[in-house]
C-alpha cells in the first residue's frame, strides 16, 4: 500500500543500532561497528544496524563540498595533552579536557584510513618541497611528511573527501542497512524508562511514507545548526552560509527534547572570513603567512594587542582564543576604520621571494584549490569582482553566528568521557538535577545522559575543534560503546512512550494544516490559519539578530533584551504548530525550522544563565561585558522537559586534567 | 551563486526513476518538473529553493549531460563569471572566466585509488571482543598517540 499526500504509509521496523545522519561521524561509526558486530556474533549476538541520512551520503553532512584540509592531525611529534591544551586556550579555558585528550590520541588513525582509501594528501620531500597528494609519496602512516598549514592543520587535494570516506562506510555497512532521503524529527523516549532512548521517527522526502524504528542504542549525528541567525546576506545569498545550509540543529533539538543534557550552549562560532563568499582564511594566514589589516594598511592585532591583556591568560598564549582575534578586529570595525583586508598581494610577493621556481607555479593554483576543494562560492565572488589575489586584496568580514561543536564551537550534549585519565567522578557545583550522572564518566564512551542515546562530531559538546578526522574518530569510538551496549542490555525491549498514532498524527501536522485551509485564500502564501516554514525562519532570525547579540548589534545583547526574546521566541514556538507543508520539501523544511527554534532557544537560555561575556568577540552581554574567572568559570549545562516545554539551566565544575599554565611559558 | 540547469543540455536523466542532481543534491534542491507545469519544461530538472543553495556544486560535478551551472548571487555579486569544473575520476578540472574575460584553467588531483575500489576490511583483523573496552579500534593503523601520562595531572 503506497501512501498519499496527508495520508502516509507507516512503515515500522526493529533495529538494535539506529545511526542518525551520514556525515563523517556516522561514516565513522558505521565502518567500525561491522567489524564489531561480526566479531559479536561469534559470541551469539545478533545484532542489526541501520543508518539514515536526510540526503546522500556520498555528498552529505559538512564535507559535502570537499574540503582543502584536514585541521586534525596530531603526528608522531606532539602530544594528545598538546592538543587538549590548544582546544581549551581556543574556547576560553571552559572545555572537557578528558573528551579532547581521548579524540587527541585516536584522530590519526582516521586519517590514516582515509589516505588508504585514496584521499590525497600533500608531502613534503626531503628537500622541503611540497608535492599534492597524487604523486605516490610515502604514506603518513609510514613516516611520510605532511604538509603543514598550521601545528594541528595538514594539507589535502580533497574535492572528493567526503565521496572515498562514504564509500568505505557503504561498502562496511551495506546498501541494505543504509536508507537515505529519510528525515528523522523525533526520538521516541521508553515507556517504562523515561531516561531511555526506545528509537525515532521521520519522514521519506521522496515518497509519502512515515518511518519509525525501534532501537536499543541511537546514534544521533546530524550536524550543527546555520540559519538561526539573520544573515548578512539575504536574497540568493541566503545560502551562502559559512557552515552547510542544511544543519539544522536536528542534534540539539531531538536531544533535548528526548531528555539529554546540554552543555554551552551559550557558546557559538563567528568565523571571521572572507567577505560575502565565506572562504577559509586558514591557508592564507598559516600557510600563505597573510596578515589582517584595517582600511589603511594597519594590522589590528598588533595596533590593539594590549586589548587581549583584558583577558588573562587566555589573550597570552602564542595564538590567543579566537573569539579575542575577532575582538581586536571589530574595534576597528566599530571606530571606523573598515573595511578589514587579507593582505593576500603583499604575502604572495613575499613567498616569491623563498620558493623554489617550481613551488612558485604552484603557489597560484594553490590559493586557487583552496577554494575550489571547499568554498567555490568564494571563487564566484572572486571572478565577479575581478579579483586577482596577488593583484587586489580581499574584504573580511566576521559572519552572522553559527552553533557547532566540532570546529572551533564547542555546544552540544554532555556525553560520558574516558575512565583514564583523572577525569572527576563527583560534582562540587549544587544545583545539578538529581537524576543526572555526577563525575565526567557514567559507564559508555559518548553516551549522553539519555541511555542508549549517544553522539558524537558537532553533537559532543565542551570539546571543539575535532573538524572533519575528529568526528570520523568519534564515531568510530561510539560503534564500539554501542555495541557494548546492546550486548550488555540483551534482554531489554524497548516500548514507545507515545502511541505511533498520534507520533505520525504529529509529523504530518503541517500537511494536514495546508490541505485543511488552502482554500481560504486565493494566494496561498498569505492565509492567517497558518505560516509557511520560510516566514517562520525569517521571524526566527530577525529576533535572534536583533535581541540576541546577532550581527545588527555588533553582537551584543543584555538581560533586557534576552528578556524580550524569550517572549518572543515562546510566541514563535506557539506557532510553530502552525507551520504548514504544501509537499515533502516544504514539510523537510517545516520541522528543521522547529529544530532550529529549540536551539536557539536553548542557546539564548544559556546567555541569559552565564552572567559574563565569556567568548568576546563572538557576543557580549553589555550588562556583564567582563569575563568572571571566579564564578563563571564552570560549564553551563541544561535540560528540556518535552512536557512543560521549559528549560532549567546549572552550572558544573570544571577542572584541568591537562596543566594549562604551559601555553603561557 | 545558486545553480541553474540548461533547457538545451538537460534530458532529465530520461529512463531513470530519479535525476542524478536530485539523487545527490543535500539539500533537497533539485526537482525533476515532469509534467511541465512548474516551469513550462517538461522532463527538465530545475533548482526549486534558490535562495538556499549553498554552491556546493554537488549537482554541477555529477550531472551526466553537464546542463548544470552556477549564475552567481545576483543580490552579491556583479554578473558575467563563472567557475565551471569537469570532474573525472581522479582529477578534476576548472575553467574560471572572470567578469574582465580573464580565464584560468586548474587540475587538481580528487583521489589516488579508482573510484569503487575501497575493500573495507581487505587485509585488516577482525574486532577482538576481549579489548571492545580498551583504547584504540579494530585495527591500528600506526596513528594511535598514547602520550606522554606525566601529562594527565589528575590521574
Amino acid at each position: 500500500m503506497a501512501g498519499e499526500f496527508g495520508n502516509p504509509e507507516v512503515i515500522e521496523e526493529s533495529v538494535d543500532i539506529l545511526l542518525i545522519g551520514g556525515g563523517m561521524a556516522n561514516c565513522g561509526a558505521g565502518y567500525e561497528i561491522m567489524r564489531w558486530i561480526d566479531a559479536a556474533k561469534k559470541d551469539g549476538h545478533d545484532l542489526t544496524v541501520k543508518l539514515v541520512d536526510k540526503a546522500a551520503m556520498d555528498r552529505s553532512g559538512a564535507v559535502a563540498q570537499g574540503l582543502s584540509a584536514i585541521n586534525t592531525y596530531i603526528g608522531p611529534e606532539q602530544d594528545p595533552a598538546d592538543y587538549a591544551r590548544m582546544v581549551s586556550n581556543d574556547l576560553m579555558g571552559i572545555t572537557r579536557d578528558d573528551l579532547a585528550y581521548d579524540l587527541g590520541r585516536h584522530v590519526d588513525e582516521s586519517v590514516h584510513l582515509f589516505e588508504e582509501w585514496g584521499l590525497p594528501i600533500w608531502k613534503l620531500d626531503e628537500n622541503g618541497e611540497r608535492h599534492d597528494g597524487s604523486k605516490g609519496m610515502t604514506p603518513l602512516a609510514e613516516g611520510g611528511k605532511p604538509v603543514r598549514s598550521g601545528k594541528w592543520q595538514i594539507m589535502i587535494n580533497g574535492e572528493s573527501y567526503k565521496w572515498i570516506v562514504a564509500e568505505a562506510a557503504k561498502k562496511a555497512l551495506g546498501t541494505e542497512n543504509i536508507e537515505e532521503r529519510i528525515f528523522i524529527v523525533k526520538l521516541i523516549n521508553d515507556k517504562n524508562d523515561p531516561s531511555r532512548v526506545a528509537g525515532a521517527i521521520g519522514f521519506s522526502t521522496r515518497n509519502h511514507t512515515v518511518h519509525v524504528y525501534k532501537a536499543k542504542a541511537i546514534l544521533l549525528a546530524a550536524g550543527g545548526c546555520v540559519n538561526i541567525f539573520r544573515p548578512r546576506s539575504v536574497g540568493e545569498g541566503t545560502g551562502r552560509a559559512w557552515y552547510p545550509v542544511w544543519n539544522a540543529g536536528s542534534t540539539y533539538a531531538m536531544a533535548a527534547e528526548a531528555g539529554a543534557e546540554l552543555t554551552l550552549m551559550e557558546n557559538r562560532f563567528v568565523p571571521t572570513r572572507f567577505k560575502d563568499g565565506y572562504g577559509p582564511v586558514g591557508a592564507w594566514f598559516l600557510l600563505f603567512k597573510a596578515k589582517a589589516t584595517n582600511a589603511f594598511g594597519e594590522v589590528y592585532m598588533e595596533r590593539n594587542k594590549e586589548m587581549l591583556d583584558d583577558y588573562p591568560p587566555y589573550g597570552h598564549a602564542a595564538v590567543p582564543a579566537s573569539c579575542l582575534r575577532n575582538h581586536l578586529m571589530l574595534k576597528e570595525m566599530k571606530e571606523g576604520r573598515g573595511p578589514i583586508y587579507m593582505d593576500t598581494v603583499t604575502a604572495l610577493a613575499n613567498l616569491r621571494e623563498t620558493l623554489s621556481p617550481r613551488e612558485v607555479k604552484h603557489l597560484e593554483a594553490e590559493a586557487w584549490e583552496d577554494f575550489l576543494d571547499m568554498c567555490v562560492g568564494q571563487c564566484g565572488i572572486w571572478v565577479g569582482e575581478n579579483i586577482e589575489p596577488e593583484k587586489k586584496n580581499s574584504e573580511l568580514m566576521p559572519t552572522e553566528p553559527y552553533l557547532l561543536g566540532s570546529h572551533s564551537g564547542c555546544c552540544g550534549i554532555w556525553v560520558s568521557g574516558p575512565t583514564d585519565v583523572g577525569a572527576p567522578t563527583d560534582e562540587t557545583e549544587a544545583g545539578v538535577p538529581d537524576h543526572l550522572p555526577k563525575g565526567w564518566n557514567w559507564g559508555y564512551r559518548s553516551m549522553t545522559t539519555v541511555n542508549g542515546l549517544f553522539t558524537a562530531g558537532d553533537g559532543v559538546g565542551a570539546s571543539g575543534h575535532k573538524f572533519s578526522s575528529g568526528s570520523h574518530a568519534e564515531g568510530r569510538m561510539c560503534a564500539k560503546s554501542m555495541v557494548k551496549y546492546c550486548i550488555d542490555n540483551k534482554d531489554f525491549t524497548p516500548e514507545f512512550d507515545t502511541s505511533v498514532e498520534d507520533l505520525v498524527a504529529e509529523i504530518y501536522q503541517p500537511v494536514k494544516t495546508y490541505l485543511e485551509f488552502k482554500d481560504y485564500t486565493t494566494a496561498i502564501d498569505v492565509n492567517p490559519n497558518y505560516i509557511t516554514p520560510k516566514m517562520l525562519q525569517f521571524r526566527l532570525q530577525k529576533i535572534m539578530d536583533e535581541y540576541v547579540a546577532g550581527v545588527a548589534t555588533y553582537y551584543t545583547t543584555n538581560e533586557k533584551m534576552l528578556a524580550v526574546a524569550e517572549e518572543k521566541l515562546e510566541m514563535l514556538k506557539e506557532d510553530a504548530a502552525k507551520m504548514r507543508a504544501k509537499d515533502l520539501h516544504e514539510l523537510l523544511r517545516a520541522w528543521e525550522n522547529y529544530h532550529r527554534i529549540l536551539t536557539a532557544e536553548a542557546h539564548m537560555k544559556h546567555i541569559q544563565f552565564r552572567e559574563e561575556s565569556r567568548y568576546p568577540g563572538f557576543y557580549y552581554r553589555a550588562d556583564k561585558n567582563f569575563v568572571d574567572e571566579e564564578n563563571w568559570k564552570c560549564f553551563v549545562n541544561s535540560i528540556y522537559d518535552k512536557n512543560t516545554r521549559k528549560w532549567t539551566c546549572f552550572k558544573r565544575a570544571h577542572k584541568d586534567l591537562v596543566d594549562k599554565s604551559k601555553l603561557f611559558k | 551563486m545558486p545553480t541553474f540547469v540548461r533547457t538545451d543540455k538537460c534530458d532529465g536523466c530520461k529512463g531513470q526513476d530519479k535525476t542524478a542532481c536530485m539523487y545527490i543534491c543535500p539539500h533537497d534542491l533539485m526537482k525533476l518538473d515532469k509534467d511541465g507545469s512548474d516551469t513550462g519544461h517538461a522532463m527538465k530538472a530545475y533548482n526549486q529553493e534558490p535562495e538556499q543553495c549553498w554552491e556546493c556544486y554537488s549537482c554541477v560535478k555529477i550531472c551526466p549531460q553537464q546542463a548544470i551551472e552556477c549564475r552567481h548571487y545576483a543580490d552579491v555579486v556583479p554578473l558575467g563569471g563563472s567557475v565551471q569544473p569537469l570532474r573525472g575520476t581522479d582529477s578534476i578540472m576548472w575553467t574560471i572566466k572572470f567578469r574582465n574575460g580573464v580565464m584560468k584553467r586548474f587540475k587538481f588531483p580528487i583521489r589516488t585509488t579508482p573510484e569503487g575500489s575501497i575493500d573495507p576490511y581487505g587485509g585488516k583483523p577482525e574486532a577482538d571482543m576481549s579489548k571492545i573496552e580498551d583504547n584504540g579500534f579494530f585495527v591500528e593503523c600506526n596513528g594511535y598517540r598514547a602520550g606522554d601520562p606525566s601529562e594527565l595531572i589528575c590521574k
